[in-house]
């Protein structure tokens, strides 16, 4: 297999720099910083600030007037800087539309999609039964589908429904597109609680559902606000399946209208002051969201490898 | 958090064996909501492209006259398109090449964030959090902004070291497009890589690492014999999701796209389907290009698919 010998050269390609920081200090066996350590730390900043330059620069050009911007010299502060911006954009009167309609969206998204994910991800941790097995493999499988490979499709099938340009349309294509990977997300969760649990409750007197709901269904809380941010998440973002199915421009999600945006603006000399506070409105909420689910997608999405 | 799960689940089997009462159409009515949105939402249209993909769509075809049905007319014409190959080879040369950067700047941050003093790591987590959370409209938003032609920060830098980039279009050439496009992926998809080779990088114990240097293993041996072993499961099913998910990016190509170059010198599969069903309304040509890709994702996804399959097992 080419893909273990490619990462077996990757990893050891740093040889001769890591030493020094992971072996015991010197001769008198503490851990002293040691001079190869303070280059890898500053490495390290180097590496953090140009990763997060993009980010920086979005902000900070949003804080600046477009006059400032015009200039062939970059200003790298936003000394001076106002809200401006964020008030033009605002006062423009497109983006709380869009915002209604992304947020309308996300709503459906995740409700429909955490109660449809929790009944399967009971369903096939808590039960064995014929088809299991060919429904896991299709909520795995499902999760890699391309939404390049369907739009078309989807796009003829919402029409002869008559939900183009509509909140449902768009919703019901988003939960399906989430749906595989939220089962898979909450099936840890449930196989999580032991089941000895409810059946104590059971023996306390509990039907199975009033245990179900009393005694375990509390304990999945975390698991179902990390997989709702998920699919909140993926619903906010999402591109391609919004731009085929919502051509109408009074129907547009946040990534739409901020294309369309960048477009109108682009018309004359782009007022990037203007776009990049648009493009700061649309990320604050996601990066406050992630900011909650990350550990958990990453461990989500390769859960299966980290095992080992 | 997964292992906890294992461990517990394992205690689960006994309890399963033992007979349920009303046990038998629960789980079917528990998975019906989850099957019945994914059948309307995606296995009507799978099927429906499917045989769209095997039909004719002319200008009769837009005036409401029912599509022809030509067998594998579509993919003869398709396979035999010269322009077809040129899109698949680019994709695939572009997914590839990303994949393998994206792989090799992760793995070296996994590795220098195991390295550095903590509050250095922290940093850099952050950095990472931050591009990882990007909204990807936003991202492009902003990486048009850095690079723009005129006044872009990317050009007055390297005009201000004294090279001459005054004014020049990075999106011009095909080739200096595709540059810009993995460096814009790669800033992306870096943090994932990064994150989860340190989670995995931290499942290797110090003190069998410290043994094996009392008993002589060089760094490189140490690397070879003790941490890629222990780190490789994680290395393949990351670079795996790398190669599906570059294989498939479409905002990134179309935003760019949008910004100024000529599409069809820039072209990958998925802008290739948009231009096809949704510009040229050439729905049976798009369909028949669809379930080419979905067959290679699916070909490509399925080790992943099997691993995922052997956890569910255990």
């Amino acid at each position: 297999m080419t893909s273990t010998v490619q990462t077996a050269s990757t990893v050891s390609r740093p040889r001769p720099s890591a030493p020094p920081a992971r072996r015991p200090g010197g001769p008198n066996g503490t851990r002293r910083i040691r001079p190869g350590r303070i280059v890898l730390g500053v490495v390290g900043i180097v590496v953090s600030l140009i990763w997060v330059f993009p980010v920086y620069w979005m902000l900070n050009s949003s804080l600046l007037p477009n006059v400032v911007l015009q200039s062939t010299t970059p200003t790298w502060l936003p000394f001076g800087g106002s809200l401006d911006n964020f008030a033009a954009v605002f006062s423009g009167g497109t983006f709380l539309p869009a915002l209604g309609m992304s947020t309308a969206i996300a709503i459906i998204t995740v409700v429909f999609c955490l109660l449809f994910a929790f009944l399967g991800a009971l369903a096939i941790s808590r039960f064995r039964f014929r088809g299991r097995k060919a429904f896991v493999l299709a909520v795995l499988l499902i999760q890699m589908l391309p939404a390049e490979g369907l739009f078309i499709a989807q796009y003829k099938l919402m029409g002869s429904l008559n939900m183009l340009n509509s909140i449902v349309g768009v919703s019901i294509i988003y939960i399906a597109a989430v749906v595989p990977f939220t089962i898979w997300m909450l099936r840890g969760f449930v196989a999580g609680v032991p089941a000895d649990l409810e059946e104590a409750g059971m023996i306390d007197g509990l039907s199975r559902t009033q245990a179900f709901m009393r005694i375990t269904f509390p304990l999945l809380a975390p698991g179902l606000v990390a997989s709702g941010v998920y699919a909140f998440l993926q619903a906010w973002n999402e591109f391609t399946v919004a731009l085929v199915l919502l051509q109408d421009n009074s129907s547009q999600t946040l990534p739409l209208w901020l294309r369309g945006f960048i477009q109108a603006s682009a018309s004359r000399a782009t007022d990037w002051g203007q776009v990049m506070a648009a493009s700061t409105m649309v990320a604050i909420p996601v990066i406050i969201f992630f900011l909650f689910v990350q550990g958990r997608m990453t461990s989500g999405l390769v859960s299966g490898a980290v095992k080992g | 958090m997964t292992t906890q799960n294992l461990v517990l689940g394992q205690a689960d089997p006994p309890r399963q064996a033992r007979p349920r009462k009303k046990g038998r159409s629960t789980p079917y009515l528990l998975v019906i909501p989850a099957c019945g949105i994914l059948i309307l939402a995606l296995g009507y249209p799978l099927v429906w492209q499917f045989i769209t993909s095997m039909q004719r769509f002319g200008l009769s075809q837009q005036f409401g006259q029912p599509p022809e049905f030509v067998w594998f007319d579509n993919y003869v014409t398709l396979f035999t398109d010269p322009y077809m190959w040129t899109v698949v080879a680019r994709s695939l040369a572009f997914c590839l090449v990303t994949a393998a950067v994206t792989m090799a700047i992760g793995t070296l941050m996994a590795l220098l964030m195991n390295a550095v003093h903590t509050a250095v790591r922290i940093t850099l987590q952050i950095s990472m959090l931050l591009a990882w959370a990007m909204p990807v409209v936003a991202a492009m938003t902003v990486w048009n902004w850095l690079i723009d032609w005129r006044r872009g920060v990317l050009n007055s830098v390297l005009t201000g070291i004294g090279l001459d980039f005054q004014n020049h279009n990075w999106l011009a050439d095909p080739l200096s497009f595709f540059v810009v496009a993995m460096v814009i992926v790669v800033w992306m998809s870096v943090p994932f890589v990064a994150f989860s080779i340190y989670a995995g990088l931290t499942q290797v114990s110090t003190e069998v690492l410290e043994a094996a240097q009392l008993d002589g293993a060089t760094l490189s041996q140490r690397l070879r014999f003790i941490i890629v072993p222990i780190i490789r499961p994680v290395l393949a099913i990351i670079l795996l999701l790398q190669v599906i998910w570059d294989l498939r990016v479409f905002t990134q190509i179309r935003l760019l796209q949008d910004v100024g170059s000529i599409a069809s010198e820039t072209n990958l599969l998925g802008t290739y389907i948009y231009q096809l069903g949704v510009g040229s309304s050439d729905f049976a040509m798009a369909s028949a290009v669809s379930i080419f890709v979905l067959v290679l994702t699916v070909a490509l996804s399925w080790f992943y698919v099997r691993s995922m399959l052997k956890e569910d097992e255990s």
